[in-house]
């Protein structure tokens, strides 16, 4: 369905060809947007689940990410197609062998109490939180040796070897900026400040009553000077989507972001005149619906086995009818929005084909016994959203009819997890899960046999191991070169749809769906995941 | 329960001469504090096992969501005393409970004690308001009922409980939602007080009130026919009885007789009910608090289990079934109140 995806409106389009002039954002005056832009009103959204932390570089699961970006800023933002701009970073230049980058920094920026921001407090996060507790940073600044500061304003990441996945990775969800003078010398994971903030975004916490609300209120020490533009942010934890579809739908909630109300839903709502979608802003976070085959069973470590499977699921009935059309069928390790990796070329496609199931598995030398089946697996849908067991049956159905007898085995969370990734008693395990904003953060974890690790969830869940998969990613890595690096992937998602340890379902494509007097919520790459200083309401 | 009422209703203003000698009292106070002492014992510890059993803890729940490294994960299991048999975090953790120290909620990142001091209140006033609300209509309808037995009125009563009782809580939840808020948007749907109001006093009672008044009425409709049907059959009873008669020989008015000399004795069969439901309510109504963005005990038990918090659990636990032992005393204490013939034991 990309015409819900691209859906172009006035807004969008004009803060496109802002992003491509590569003009920044702030440059442009209010009266040249769609609408003139007025400050002041509350934004009140309903949110599930609720955070553990405030602080998405002490968990980087999904609460944290949306809530903190309101409140920290990161080195770079990222306009529409991934192009960097400055936050905290207002240039930066990277030498010739790409193994130091420069940033220079912004001045006059303060933290929510008064103190002045410095070089010292990036060099501090990179060095200290994100290198070392940041789930995803462990492994994105790995080759980070130091961080210079010459001066208060100038910050030297000192790198090992090129890393090209990381200049992706300097937003204020993925990395954001934490103050030195709260954190230094304390039991970071237990600082009493990840629950209540001190960062230099665009709001700081005004109210916090745990597991319930958050209030969040305008910063007006705010470097970017005018912004934000709302007065407060009440983001309500309300644990029932039904609930959360009312509220909207009644006007006391003014959006939902990030899917957080079903497919049914934000299409029936997008047709009232009241609400409008918008599927933009994703990119940072792409995310997949995808089945790993595990690889030490004997009957699945036969490549023919993997085709017959994939040849009997139609994947694009089940991005049609589980996820209501919002997404694409899968066809890639990676997601469409990965744009500038993502291809089909050359990469094996396996369409739905019955009769092509039912061979290869003849083939394989697994013919139709009792029961006129072949043989059993089990499948474990994740219990994580409704969408994965609610696809169990369809795979169920359809396996059956090549011979394959399934059980589904529907359990919750924490057994699921432990099941799948730490006893590693699978046969087959439908999930989703964020592809990453680049392949070597999000992706590579699926397919390299470094990432195996049982006990981990959702690392290597197949136990996939070929070392020239393992080559071109550790190769990706290192690339500066993005055309190499296109190759690189492109070499990766042909070897790996040969292999298919993984069975792409569906690209799924976010939405928000917000009441029409929400404007400007997207406005960058980040969407939801962003600050959130340019969104106002139009009351 | 130890207290007992005899089978037939007595005359209902007479006063036997009653002796309750203090040693008997005592015994009685000291005997139930160890029944309670044991039961919370009981329940903790059969709490602890069972989540113990489940597969997974927090931590892996937790991983999950977010991405954590082999180390990382070993080092929160450290952090939390996860990477201990089970059998020692059980002692630990009785050994803490004994000087009320209820340990970390993982889940929440705050003492368990904290989240239960915002939560159980929450509970406190959904029960107090529902079991009260329900009781007095209840009582009203069943009793109006069995005046009216047999008569249109009583006809149009039975159906309306019988569509009350057999219609469940979650439904009439989302039929109150869909025509208070999102139709006629008069009700808040979501949440115990308007954030950030900044009300006080009695302004802040009644944004509360409002904000309660659909749940309310979601947990009260089954209740309501519960109380309406013991109601009347009971009511019918008692009004049968000998010394019924006797009030109206004497030339009592009839509204004398019934609220007075009935309804009273009906009323043992009732109160029976309201501590059953008290009980039923206290560990939360996860359903409505869930519906009703709510954070009450049961909401607060459910994600616990779920996320494998288990010190926040057994916080709950806990404090419930302190709740409901409590509530049987009270209940117990009532009896006595309501029937003189009831003498503890």
């Amino acid at each position: 369905m990309s015409h819900s995806v691209f859906h172009l409106r006035r807004r969008s389009f004009l803060t496109g060809l802002v992003t491509t002039a590569a003009i920044p954002l702030a440059a442009i005056p209010a009266r040249l947007l769609a609408q003139e832009a007025k400050a002041g009103g509350v934004l009140t959204t309903p949110a599930w689940p609720a955070p553990t932390v405030l602080n998405s570089a002490i968990s980087t699961a999904g609460p944290e990410s949306f809530i903190a970006p309101k409140m920290f800023d990161g080195l770079l933002a990222y306009d529409f197609g991934l192009v960097p701009r400055g936050q905290l970073a207002t240039a930066w230049e990277m030498s010739e062998d790409g193994t130091r980058i420069t940033f220079t920094l912004r001045e006059g920026v303060k933290w929510h109490d008064g103190t002045p921001f410095t070089a010292h407090d990036v060099a501090f996060t990179f060095l200290q939180v994100l290198k070392v507790i940041h789930g995803r940073g462990k492994t994105t600044f790995a080759g980070l040796l130091d961080v210079e500061t010459p001066d208060d304003l100038t910050a030297i990441f000192v790198l090992e070897k090129p890393n090209a996945a990381m200049m992706r990775a300097l937003d204020s969800r993925e990395s954001p900026i934490l103050p030195a003078h709260i954190y230094e010398g304390t039991d970071i994971p237990n600082n009493p400040a990840n629950t209540a903030p001190i960062g230099t975004g665009p709001f700081r916490m005004a109210e916090y009553e745990v597991g319930s609300y958050l209030v969040l209120e305008k910063n007006a020490d705010y470097w970017d000077a005018g912004y934000p533009l709302l007065d407060r942010i009440v983001i309500q934890f309300i644990a029932d989507a039904a609930t959360r579809a009312a509220m909207l739908e009644s006007g006391q909630a003014d959006a939902v972001f990030l899917n957080m109300v079903p497919a049914q839903d934000i299409l029936r709502l997008n047709e009232l005149p009241d609400f409008e979608m918008d599927s933009r802003g994703f990119e940072a976070m792409p995310s997949a619906q995808q089945m790993d085959f595990n690889l030490d069973n004997p009957i699945l470590a036969d490549v023919r086995v993997r085709h017959a499977i994939a040849h009997a699921i139609d994947t694009q009935w089940i991005t049609d009818n589980i996820w209501y059309g919002l997404g694409h069928a899968g066809k890639s390790p990676l997601h469409v929005d990965q744009v500038e990796y993502y291809t089909t070329e050359g990469v094996p496609q396996y369409p739905f084909d019955m009769d092509r199931a039912n061979a290869l598995l003849d083939e394989a030398g697994h013919p139709r016994g009792e029961g006129d089946m072949r043989f059993s697996l089990m499948l474990d849908p994740s219990p994580w959203g409704t969408e994965s067991i609610n696809a169990a049956p369809y795979i169920k159905e359809q396996l059956r009819q090549i011979g394959i007898d399934v059980t589904i085995r529907t359990q919750d969370f924490a057994v699921f997890t432990t099941t799948v990734w730490t006893d590693r008693a699978h046969d087959l395990v439908l999930y989703t899960v964020n592809l990453g904003v680049d392949p070597t953060i999000g992706t590579q974890r699926f397919y390299w046999s470094k990432a195996f690790s049982p006990g981990v969830a959702f690392a290597n869940g197949a136990h996939y191991v070929n070392p020239e998969v393992d080559a071109l990613l550790e190769a990706a890595q290192v690339e500066t070169d993005n055309a190499k690096r296109k190759e690189q992937f492109a070499e990766f998602q042909r070897i790996v749809m040969t292999d298919l340890p993984v069975l792409p379902v569906t690209n799924i494509a976010g939405a928000n769906i917000v009441n029409v007097k929400v404007k400007d919520s997207v406005v960058d790459a980040l969407g939801a995941l962003s600050g959130f200083s340019r969104l106002w309401i139009d009351a | 329960m130890t207290a007992q009422a005899p089978a037939t209703p007595p005359p209902a203003r007479r006063r036997g001469p009653r002796k309750v000698p203090s040693r008997a009292a005592l015994r009685y106070v000291v005997r139930r504090l160890s029944q309670a002492v044991l039961v919370m014992l009981l329940v903790v510890i059969g709490s602890f096992i069972l989540i113990k059993m489940a597969p997974g803890d927090f931590v892996d729940t937790l991983a999950g969501t977010s991405e954590m490294t082999a180390e990382q994960m070993a080092a929160m299991r450290a952090r939390y005393g996860l990477d201990q048999p089970v059998p020692v975090q059980l002692f630990y953790y009785m050994a803490r409970l004994v000087t009320l120290d209820f340990g970390m909620s993982p889940l929440n990142n705050a003492p368990v004690i904290e989240v239960i001091a915002k939560r159980w209140p929450v509970t406190a006033i959904l029960v107090v308001a529902s079991v009260s609300i329900s009781m007095v209509v209840g009582t009203l309808l069943g009793v109006t009922a069995a005046r009216n037995q047999g008569r249109p009125v009583d006809l149009g009563l039975s159906v309306l409980m019988l569509a009350f009782y057999a219609t469940p809580s979650f439904i009439i939840a989302m039929i109150l939602i869909l025509v208070f808020s999102v139709r006629l948007n008069i009700l808040p749907i979501a949440g115990f007080d308007t954030i950030g109001s900044g009300y006080t006093g009695l302004r802040y009672l009644a944004d509360v009130a409002w904000h309660l008044a659909m749940p309310v009425t979601a947990l009260c409709t089954f209740y309501i026919a519960i109380y309406g049907r013991i109601g009347r059959a009971a009511m019918l009873e008692v009004l049968k009885l000998d010394y019924i008669r006797t009030a109206r020989g004497k030339g009592l008015t009839e509204r004398r007789v019934v609220l007075v000399h009935a309804l009273r004795n009906a009323l043992l069969p009732l109160v029976t009910m309201a501590g059953l439901q008290v009980s039923s309510l206290v560990g939360g109504a996860v359903l409505i608090e869930t519906i009703f963005g709510l954070n009450g005990m049961g909401r607060t038990a459910f994600d616990a289990v779920f996320q494998r918090d288990t010190n926040l659990l057994l916080g709950v636990v806990f404090v419930s079934s302190l709740s409901v032992v409590v509530v049987n005393f009270v209940i117990d204490l009532l009896y006595m109140l309501l029937d003189p013939r009831v003498e503890i034991r």
